[in-house]
């Protein structure tokens, strides 16, 4: 089979404050053949939407290779098409207008534009709605004209970058159904996809393989070759075998790495702290110490149940496992004593399991508390820790951590938070 | 509709940068050139005065004509300059970090100093004919409009949504297609809104320099402006009835075949994805839209745009996006350069003040003005804010009253408020009253306005479910006006506030001397001190009153505004 696409060895970095450069992409490998769906799969930050921009020729790396059917990648090249997560549909064009802006730039005679335009509509099941304008279409409509204006160029490549997670769930299935048909019919002008999601279940419903990415910076971490036969049965037990095994390689490694970093010696307040409010960590708690889990949890098995999405799902996990609420294990969560303890505590027993656990597993918030303490004022303003932690990490991460440390502490009335005057204190408002 | 914060308070830093100092430096070293120019210019250039304007009813429909269409051109300039200007400033970051600095001080300078500085320059492009002083006046009116449109532009085309370039990019469309489908569309609401507010301070500029004086030289342009000049003159009250009469049917027929259509128009291009309950309308819009003529009339110029769309330019901003890697010798380069131009103009100003034998004690003199002048603003300002504040959350909680008393507001602030100041100057005349006191409210006589419309627009936008919630809680009287009215429409205030200040800075050269017939009124200020500075073909004085005048403006900006607009943003923004 012809390829359509060689990605190798493919770096990119951003840069950053103090002529530092992020690592984002690092020795990246990817190929399309003809006739393949292939899915990115991995968590927000792992750079699968900026390998797809490099692919659509948006953006360059700083190394290694794109080629294009045999061609480097130098620009957005003709027969690669993309579909967006926020459609990127222009709002003062109608659905015919935006469908036929694909075909503007190719030169086309008024009327074939016209055909070919109304072809694809009628394809992607937006009859009736040609003159309409977006805004008055629902999400789903929406994206159809999305799909509707990738399709009209008939592209060798469709790029799709989250393309159903914009929508609510029931719209999305339908649209999955649905492309996965008429794909399979193979009345799609398309000769390869590549589908770029953070939804485990949609990677394996849609696509042939699947690579997953790691973060920090993003690698292509295995990859995973699904050999189900379309249409697949969400329900068969081949096909949750594929998203238990998924589960386990996502979360193993993020663990692993976490354990490592709390396991040195003075782990530092470099640690970045991602964003999870106390309650979703208390009602992730309460749900793993209620019937039927008991206690320890099939990952897939409370992420459905709770309607949660992996990249909700895994940061509260983590969380819970960087206070040692709960331990993660194998695409299995299990809660720790502390975390059984804080299940049956009341509302101010909780505070304290939870501030104890901050001072002894949080370094930033131990640190910001005994600033406080050392200091007569007993306050501090942001800035001294912004800066402290701008030393180990990008400006937004800083921010962020900085945040997820201020809400955090504030459950467990370990510090305040002033926004207005930005300082830390260890006054609680009487 | 979200309103983007003006130039004068975009940045939230309150100490001048750099790029702060240049751009003041540039100005005054422009203002200076003319200037000096000028000195030379003055004695060979005849008058066209007013002698030929007879207040004859009859003639008054052309006069208005001819006053419109200087604004309409104005408009024009001010519309090639923003796409231009603004462009560059938004696609090559080393030009941004000077122009839009340079868009702060513009619009800081009083626009009448822009007039009386260059005038004599335009003039003598065009000897004894009516030429020169047709182009200095849309030039003033030019520089009562473009700053601010060209920043609204500049900021929309900052904020144009990653998605929507990207889409555009991988469709193939060039930058030229780019900018005039996407780009352009974008940032139309927003440009209309700020074409709107142009037009609506342009009316009294136009009025303003029709007539006008600058030592020896007389002009009196044929329009309203003139007119009113001469009726002043003539103490002809009929006569400025008319004017105003005049005026008020020239501004509805622009709103009603111009604004209306085109805030119904860019409605489209709003990117919002919620549907909104209430779309503006227009009959004329509809009129255009359904006319065949007008599609004929427009269709080759459409054909003509979709085909300019396939044709390459050399270079267009198409490596803006890719350029990972700065060249740092364009950087030297650069720098170089407007160090030198700064250099220049620093040196130019030192030589002009220089030769010009000024002493500390004129300075001092123009910046005791100005504080008077401050007080003057910010009393009024206040005063104003004390009365349309809670009448304008009045009107904006009740739907139907905002429908009717909305409109009138804008008309209001678009009415150049100029034609009502004889009537004014008359009584206090007649009453013989203070014209240090009295003659005060003229300055914002039509800025007060902005505070009405913007408090109405602010309350009428308050979510529902707070104020049943203050009901629900029995939060009432002045604990109801602290703790939920007040805050709620605080944004919009400032926003409101900001402009106001702004046109009474403008309004205090024009309303701080006044004359009825051969009684002149003057009331002490800075405002004054540049209008008879004007009079008298004082470049020197004119040039020193308008820097401390800028200077106190800018002042003004940085330590009252911005942070008041930013912990509005802040703490109060509901939406």
């Amino acid at each position: 089979m012809a390829e359509l696409l060689n990605v190798e060895h493919v770096r990119r970095t951003f840069p950053r404050g103090g002529g530092e450069e992020l690592l984002v992409l690092d020795d990246v490998n990817l190929s399309l053949k003809q006739g393949e769906i292939v899915g990115l799969l991995g968590r927000s930050g792992s750079g699968k939407s900026t390998l797809l921009r490099l692919i659509a020729g948006l953006a360059r790396p700083q190394g290694g290779r794109l080629s294009y059917m045999g061609a480097p990648i130098e620009g957005p090249a003709q027969g690669v098409a993309m579909v967006f997560q926020s459609f990127a549909l222009f709002p003062w064009l109608t659905v015919l207008e935006n469908v036929q802006l694909g075909l503007e730039a190719l030169n086309l005679p008024p009327r074939e534009m016209r055909e070919r335009a109304l072809a694809a509509i009628d394809l992607i099941g937006l009859d009736g709605y040609e003159s309409a304008y977006p805004r008055e279409l629902s999400g789903g409509m929406r994206q159809r004209v999305g799909f509707a204006r990738a399709v009209v160029v008939h592209p060798n490549i469709l790029l799709m970058d989250e393309p159903f997670s914009a929508l609510d769930v029931l719209t999305a299935e339908n649209l999955r159904t649905d492309l996965v048909e008429l794909w399979g019919n193979g009345k799609l002008p398309i000769k390869g996809i590549i589908l770029v999601t953070h939804n485990i279940e949609e990677a394996v419903l849609m696509c042939d393989r699947v690579l997953l990415f790691s973060s920090n910076p993003g690698r292509v971490s295995s990859e995973i070759k699904i050999d189900l036969p379309q249409p697949r049965d969400r329900t068969s037990a081949q096909f949750e075998h594929y998203v238990d095994q998924i589960y386990v390689e996502m979360t193993a490694r993020r663990v692993e790495r976490l354990r490592e970093q709390q396991a040195r010696a003075n782990a530092g307040i470099e640690m970045p702290l991602v964003h999870v409010s106390p309650n979703q960590i208390s009602g992730l708690i309460e749900a793993l110490a209620a019937a039927p889990y008991d206690g320890k949890a099939d990952l897939p098995d409370i992420a459905y149940e709770q309607e949660l999405e992996v990249d909700e799902l895994f940061p509260v996990a983590e969380a819970m496992q960087l206070l040692r609420l709960a331990d993660v294990e194998g695409g299995d969560i299990k809660l720790t004593h502390m975390g059984k303890r804080f299940a049956d505590a009341d509302l101010n027993e909780r505070k304290e399991i939870f501030s104890r656990s901050l001072m002894s597993n949080v370094p930033l918030a131990g640190h910001i508390r005994r600033i406080l303490d050392e200091r007569a004022s007993h306050s501090a303003p942001k800035s001294r820790f912004l800066d402290e932690l701008e030393d180990h990490m990008a400006e937004d991460a800083a921010e962020d951590s900085l945040k997820t440390v201020v809400s955090w502490a504030r459950f467990g009335e370990l510090f305040s938070y002033d926004d207005d005057a930005a300082l830390f204190s260890l006054e609680n408002p009487t | 509709m979200k309103i983007l914060p003006p130039v004068s308070i975009e940045a939230r830093r309150l100490l001048p940068s750099r790029w702060d100092l240049l751009a003041a430096v540039l100005v005054l070293g422009f203002l200076v050139a003319f200037a000096d120019a000028s000195r030379f210019l003055v004695h060979p250039l005849s008058s066209i005065s007013g002698d030929y304007l007879k207040l004859n009813p009859a003639d008054l429909p052309g006069y208005a004509l001819r006053t419109s269409l200087r604004m309409l051109i104005a408009m024009g300039v001010s519309l090639a300059f923003t796409f231009t200007y603004a462009t560059w400033a938004a696609k090559n970051a080393r030009a941004g970090m000077l122009l839009v600095p340079l868009l702060d001080i513009l619009q800081s300078v009083p626009i009448l100093s822009f007039l009386s500085i260059t005038i004599v320059w335009f003039l003598s492009l065009s000897p004894g004919r009516i030429l020169g002083a047709e182009l200095a006046c849309v030039f003033t009116i030019f520089t009562g409009q473009a700053w601010n449109m060209a920043f609204s532009f500049y900021q929309s085309l900052r904020t144009v949504p990653p998605e929507l370039e990207e889409a555009g990019r991988m469709f193939g469309l060039n930058a030229w297609a780019r900018f005039w489908r996407i780009e352009a569309p974008f940032a139309m609401p927003s440009l209309t809104w700020n074409m709107m507010m142009s037009m609506s301070g342009g009316w009294f500029f136009v009025t303003l320099s029709e007539a006008i004086s600058v030592g020896k030289t007389n002009i009196a342009l044929p329009g309203v402006g003139s007119w009113i000049a001469v009726a002043i003159a003539q103490k002809n009250l009929p006569a400025i009835l008319y004017a105003i009469l005049a005026m008020l049917v020239v501004i509805l027929i622009y709103d009603q075949l111009l604004f209306r259509p085109l805030v119904a128009w860019a409605d489209r291009f709003r990117v919002s994805s919620e549907p909104s309950d209430e779309t503006p309308q227009s009959w004329a819009l509809t009129v255009y839209r359904r006319s065949r003529l007008l599609d004929l009339m427009t269709a080759p110029f459409e054909q003509m745009m979709r085909w300019s769309y396939h044709w390459q330019p050399p270079s267009f901003g198409i490596k803006a996006a890719v350029r990972d890697v700065d060249s740092r010798l364009a950087d030297i380069v650069w720098h170089v350069v407007l160090a030198l131009l700064g250099l220049f103009a620093a040196w130019r100003i030192a030589l002009f003040f220089g030769q010009a034998h000024f002493s500390w004690s004129d300075a001092a003199t123009a910046f005791g003005y100005g504080c008077i002048t401050l007080i003057r603003v910010i009393v009024l300002i206040g005063l104003a804010s004390l009365i349309w504040t809670p009448i304008g959350v009045y009107v904006g909680l009740r739907p139907k009253l905002t429908a009717l008393v909305q409109p009138v507001a804008q008309f209001l602030a678009a009415f150049p408020n100029n034609l009502l100041f004889p009537l004014v100057v008359s009584l206090i005349v007649f009453w013989n009253a203070s014209p240090d006191i009295w003659l005060s409210p003229l300055i914002v006589l039509g800025t007060q306005w902005y505070i009405l419309f913007n408090v109405i627009a602010g309350a009428s936008t308050m979510p529902q479910e707070l104020r049943d919630a203050a009901e629900n809680f029995g939060v009432k009287g002045w604990l109801w006006w602290k703790k939920v009215a007040l805050p709620s429409v605080f944004p919009y205030y400032v926003t409101g506030a900001i402009t106001a200040s702004g046109g009474a800075w403008n309004a205090s050269i024009a309303a701080e001397v006044a004359s009825w017939g051969d009684h002149t009124l003057r009331a002490h200020g800075l405002g004054a001190y540049i209008a008879d500075a004007v009079n008298a073909g004082d470049f020197r004085h004119v040039l020193l009153g308008t820097i401390v005048m800028s200077f106190f403006v800018v002042v003004v900006n940085r330590l009252l505004w911005r942070p008041l607009y930013w912990y509005a943003e802040r703490k109060f923004r509901l939406t």
